[in-house]
């Protein structure tokens, strides 16, 4: 029915699911931090390719992310309008000169604007897929486990691995108290008119907001009862030792930090420009 | 009790927050008929969650909520949207020292200077923070994301302003007054 239409852990067995949760949140982290800074587009087409060819590793199929792609596409079209709509002479702004291709009084197309485009485009290919691969490939829990070992206290680590824990019993709520609903006649469909459907929305999220207000007080009871956060450090079930292969990999992602700095120096800033 | 840091009450409700906020934001936003721009639910009740818990709490179900969201639906995030939120959870947490909800009070003055508070949060967070953050982090022309911002702040703040004085309303109602048991 509904379900599934969330990004969640699917286990599988290729060398990106081996690798450690910790190897591979800081190659995202670092590796995005990247791309955000940089407007460099060579190195943008680099991480673009490598990034769809891990994808490609870690044999995850089209069907699986294809409704969040689909819903990205859109939304990166909209922008990418938006931008070009509010102001088409950024790109000679950045780039300080203007070849221009197409004369339309306000809305004239500059070679710059195109290529500033081209990098924002670039920008959103870099770091989907990387996200999607992690989601994918890793563990909710030793992904909490990796999220305390690089320096997040363990408590917010460990809410974090709950809040990835309760988003299908939530979901399954939502969707049993929808049902519930609306076999009382609660209309949420488009046929109904504003005022309706905010009611009707109302009448499923109050019941689920105050029956998940019971739980908290349910877990944290049980979790004192455990003696939850009476040390300053935990142990993870799920922890995993380093290997070879994740120092490799995390090596990888400095390196690719670096060469953002170099390129940095470079282009003196952080836009490469072609037009100079 | 008496505990260092982040109590045991707080871990959870920042997890299920967080669990409730992604589940919200992905079902249950509400289409206005003005394109992309939607009444989102998941705002009053972070609201409710700040307002219940303190600012810890809604900062942390603010960024972290939104971070997640983001991620799982679009497979990005923008990181001066994400703060924005934390930082219109905090504030909301922040004034909720001067609420008793917990006693079932919540009378027209405080339903007022609520609203007078998400409105100076929502400003804060939405027209000052995230459009400041688009153009620093992403470097977007300015017009453009000061725009959003301000149909952002509008949104939400008619948002809380029903809805989340409603949630409010409706928890306090849950709560038992102090001194309402009397002898017979």
């Amino acid at each position: 029915m509904h379900d599934d239409k969330i990004l969640g852990y699917q286990p599988g067995n290729s060398f990106i699911h081996h690798l450690n949760a910790t190897t591979k949140l800081i190659f995202l982290i670092l590796v995005s931090i990247a791309c955000m800074v940089t407007y460099d587009t060579r190195f943008l087409a680099v991480i673009c390719l490598f990034s769809l060819i891990c994808l490609k590793i870690a044999g995850i199929k089209w069907k699986q992310v294809s409704f969040v792609v689909n819903f990205i596409i859109v939304f990166a079209i909209i922008n990418i309008i938006a931008v070009f709509i509010f102001q088409p002479t950024y790109g000679q702004d950045l780039y300080q000169t203007k070849h221009v291709l197409i004369s339309a009084g306000y809305f004239t197309v500059t070679q710059e604007e195109l290529f500033y485009l081209l990098n924002v485009i670039l920008k959103y290919i870099c770091s989907i897929p990387l996200v999607l691969l992690f989601l994918l490939t890793t563990n909710p829990s030793q992904f909490a486990s990796s999220l305390n070992k690089i320096g997040v206290s363990y408590k917010i680590a460990y809410a974090v691995s709950l809040a990835l824990r309760y988003i299908p019993t939530v979901q399954t709520d939502y969707w049993e108290i929808s049902a519930a609903q609306q076999a009382r006649g609660n209309e949420l469909s488009k046929k109904a008119h504003l005022v309706k459907r905010i009611k009707g929305t109302l009448n499923i999220v109050m019941p689920l907001i105050f029956s998940s207000l019971d739980r908290i007080d349910i877990i944290s009871t049980a979790m004192q009862l455990r003696r939850f956060g009476s040390k300053k450090k935990r142990t993870w079930y799920v922890y995993e030792p380093f290997q070879l292969k994740d120092y490799l990999v995390t090596a990888l992602a400095f390196i690719l930090v670096l060469v953002v700095v170099v390129l940095w120096h470079v282009n003196s800033g952080r836009f490469f420009n072609p037009f100079r | 009790m008496n505990q260092k840091g982040l109590s045991v009450k707080s871990v959870v409700a920042i997890g299920i927050g967080t669990a409730i906020y992604v589940i919200l934001a992905r079902f249950t936003s509400i289409p206005t008929g003005i394109p992309n721009t939607n009444i989102e639910i998941v705002y009053p009740f972070l609201a409710l969650l700040a307002t219940i818990y303190g600012p810890i709490v809604g900062f942390s179900v603010g960024f972290i909520g939104h971070a997640l969201s983001d991620f799982l639906m679009y497979g990005q995030t923008w990181w001066s949207w994400v703060l924005a939120t934390a930082i219109l959870g905090l504030i909301i947490g922040l004034y909720s020292r001067k609420l008793d909800l917990e006693h079932g009070v919540f009378t027209g003055k405080q339903m007022f200077f609520f609203n007078l508070i998400q409105l100076i949060a929502n400003l804060i967070s939405y027209v000052v923070i995230a459009p400041i953050g688009d153009i620093l982090i992403y470097s977007e022309p300015a017009n453009k994301v000061f725009l959003q911002g301000v149909t952002a702040t509008a949104t939400d703040f008619i948002a809380i302003l029903i809805l989340g004085t409603i949630l409010l309303k409706a928890y306090a109602a849950t709560k038992v007054k102090k001194g309402s048991l009397h002898k017979d």
